[in-house]
């Protein structure tokens, strides 16, 4: 498996800017996850490195070679598509050997065979393989398609969205699988997404893109702590970050405009900000409590029952350490957290 | 709601489906007469062919079937009773009218000459059609839109406007009755029909398919062969048959480009009737003989049309 390098590439349809001035390296082994909201350029970044659209500037290097001007079949990618990833005219079987018998790299059948049969295994569509593939359900055929990636042995792998068409149950279980199977292969794979807790646990680092820049890159427990502005901050954890005009809190650091705070880190006590409870949301193991602080709307994290009622008089400690602060710009104001209290 | 009386939302009712039925019966049936009198005709004798009122139930004779095949001369009863003893079936039923089989009538060569016309400026049509339609659908091709126009435009006449130009071209070239002419022209014609159908139909064949193949090693080319051209079959069978049945029923060019070697069916059928007096029943078997290629054709192709194309293996 090979390292993956984009280097400042950029990429225009008509007026819009579908991806630009983007640098990433992805390691050799390394599962990056690229996640961003409908629209950010997360297919384009794809089809850029797979060669199936062509860079308005910059270089992408798969194993060192610039293969920014090669043709796709000889960029040794395999990607799975967002959709239509599957003949309707073929069998299973036929789907899966498809990559094998093409004439870059024709294998015997009986080769080809005992591959198929052993990603059809992996996959747990064994039975399935003399159907056609119009006859499969939804996860069947989002299965047949990450196999009919992982038959080959490509220098990356490229998925659009491989588990967005699946039922949580199934999504959970084929995530599971899919890390499993790229740690034993070592696969390098680029991952996009706009799920974040897939993103937080398939991501050995992800990528946040924001109308086609990248904003941030790194660990998923760095972009969670440390988000570099508030739409990374945003993008990542659920409920989602709790944003409070600074001054609601007291000013913490100068420049700050704006303070987030995770749900989980609201503690509901006696001292502190005074708010009311507007619901509370069971959800078993946890439960979720909207407060009402000026009219502004918080989401606490709490773990086991709440004993609140709407309406409810409570007090809100927001712990200093924890609070990400903000500029006017939405960008992170580096030190918040180290301040005295 | 019990299992058997359960049924989707979408799956029509019983009386719907049978009003449907007698509905579609009744028009079929419409449509089927003058058909059906061209094939009753066709068994008929000249003299029944014509008669007041028609008859429905007759006893069905096969002259008009000799008659279109063969040229026949009137003889005088002293020379008939001179002949030996008729030979064949066909000699028997000739010579009932006083008339002896003086040779082949140019029916057989005018009808093949129709079949070499009609599916090869069909399969011209089609292999073109679908490689621009692939090239208009898949390709940044410059000026496309006005190149669409502009071949569009070739059928914004009836193709009888320009008659003359290409009667006078044609003699100039010499392809003025000629197989290559005809074929070509008629692929001309239809050409436009074919890119505009089978554009619509690769629109629908998401790209998706033939970059995944790009992307596992084919080329452009290999990938059109193994993903494109399987996907679009509905679609250049639909072309093929709307291609063919405009060649094969052409008569306007026919008449006037084509007198002797290469002749279609269409201008050829009146003429029998001129042969010896009104023979209604040689043009009505001419006619239902013209008819059979079609017929089968559109029979063999039925499954791809009414096949549709598929979207079944559509993640969404
Ligand atoms: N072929 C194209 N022609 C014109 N515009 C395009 C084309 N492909 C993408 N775009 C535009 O580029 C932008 C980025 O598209 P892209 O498909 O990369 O988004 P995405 O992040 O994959 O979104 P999604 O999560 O919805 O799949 C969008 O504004 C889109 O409309
Ligand atoms: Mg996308």
């Amino acid at each position: 498996m090979a390292e993956v390098a984009l280097e400042r590439v950029a990429k225009r349809f008509g007026d819009v800017q579908a991806v630009a001035e983007l640098s990433l390296t992805v390691g050799a082994g390394e599962l990056l996850v690229l996640l961003g909201a409908s629209g950010a350029g997360k297919t384009t970044t794809l089809r850029l490195v797979a060669g199936l659209e062509r860079l308005d500037a910059g270089t992408v290097r798969i194993a060192g070679r610039d293969v920014s001007r090669a043709a796709p079949a000889e960029r040794d990618v395999a990607f799975v598509f967002q959709q239509y990833s599957l003949y309707p005219h073929y069998s299973v079987y036929d789907n899966l050997a498809f990559p094998l018998r093409s004439p870059l790299r024709r294998m015997a059948e009986d080769a080809i065979r005992r591959r198929v049969g052993e990603i059809a295994e992996t996959l747990r569509i064994a039975h399935k393989l003399d159907s056609r593939a119009t006859q499969l359900s939804g996860g069947e055929m989002q299965r047949v398609a990450i196999g009919r990636a992982l038959v080959r042995e490509p220098a990356c792998f490229l998925m659009d969205e491989p588990l967005s068409s699946l039922d949580a149950k199934l999504r959970e279980d084929l995530r599971i699988e899919l890390k499993r199977i790229q740690r034993e292969l070592g696969a390098t794979i680029l991952y996009v997404t706009h799920d974040q807790i897939e993103a937080m646990t398939l991501g050995d680092r992800i990528g946040v893109l924001e109308a086609g820049r990248l904003i941030q890159v790194g660990t998923p427990r760095e972009l969670y702590e440390r988000p570099a502005s508030v739409v990374v901050a945003r993008r990542l954890g659920s409920p989602p970050i709790n944003l409070l005009p600074a001054a609601l809190v007291g000013q913490i650091v100068p420049a700050a405009a704006t303070l987030g705070v995770r749900p989980e880190d609201i503690r509901i006590g006696t001292v502190g900000l005074p708010a009311r409870v507007a619901a509370v949301e069971a959800l078993g193991a946890e439960t979720v409590v909207a407060l009402d602080i000026a009219g502004t709307l918080l989401h606490a994290l709490i773990s086991g029952e709440a004993d609140l009622v709407p309406g409810a008089g409570v007090h809100l400690e927001l712990p200093r350490e924890r609070l990400i602060a903000f500029d006017g710009a939405g960008r992170r104001v580096v030190g918040a957290e180290s301040l005295p209290a | 709601m019990s299992p058997d009386t359960a049924r989707s939302v979408v799956e029509p009712g019983a009386t719907a489906k049978l009003l449907a039925a007698v509905l579609v019966a009744a028009y079929a049936l419409v449509a089927l007469i003058p058909i059906v009198w061209i094939v009753l005709t066709s068994f008929k004798t000249p003299s029944a062919a014509i008669a007041y009122p028609p008859s429905v139930l007759f006893s069905p004779s096969l002259e008009g079937y000799v008659n279109v095949f063969t040229q026949r001369t009137r003889q005088t009863p002293e020379y008939m009773a001179s002949l030996p003893p008729p030979e064949t079936w066909y000699d028997a039923l000739v010579r009932s009218r006083n008339m002896v089989i003086a040779g082949p009538s140019r029916f057989a060569e005018r009808y093949w000459n129709s079949i070499i016309i009609g599916f090869g400026s069909t399969f011209l049509a089609v292999f073109l059609g679908t490689l621009a339609a692939y090239a208009f659908s898949r390709f940044r091709v410059p000026l496309k839109d006005d190149l669409l126009f502009f071949i569009l435009s070739t059928r914004m006449m009836p193709p009888i406007a320009v008659a003359i130009p290409i009667f006078l071209m044609y003699r100039t070239l010499g392809l003025s009755d000629t197989h290559l002419g005809m074929i070509l022209l008629y692929t001309a014609v239809n050409l436009s029909l074919s890119v505009w159908l089978l554009k619509g139909f690769m629109d629908e064949i998401p790209r998706e398919y033939e970059e995944a193949a790009l992307v596992d090693g084919y080329s452009r080319f290999q990938a059109f062969l193994k993903v494109v051209l399987p996907q679009a079959v509905t679609g250049i069978a639909a072309t093929a048959i709307f291609c063919l049945i405009f060649a094969w029923n052409e008569y306007a060019f026919a008449l006037l480009l084509t007198s002797g070697n290469a002749q279609t069916a269409p201008p050829f059928i009146p003429t029998i009737i001129g042969e010896g007096g009104l023979d209604w029943p040689a043009v009505a078997a001419g006619t239902t003989m013209f008819l059979v290629p079609i017929l089968v054709f559109t029979v063999l192709l039925r499954r791809h049309l009414l096949r549709g194309i598929t979207f079944g293996a559509v993640r969404k």
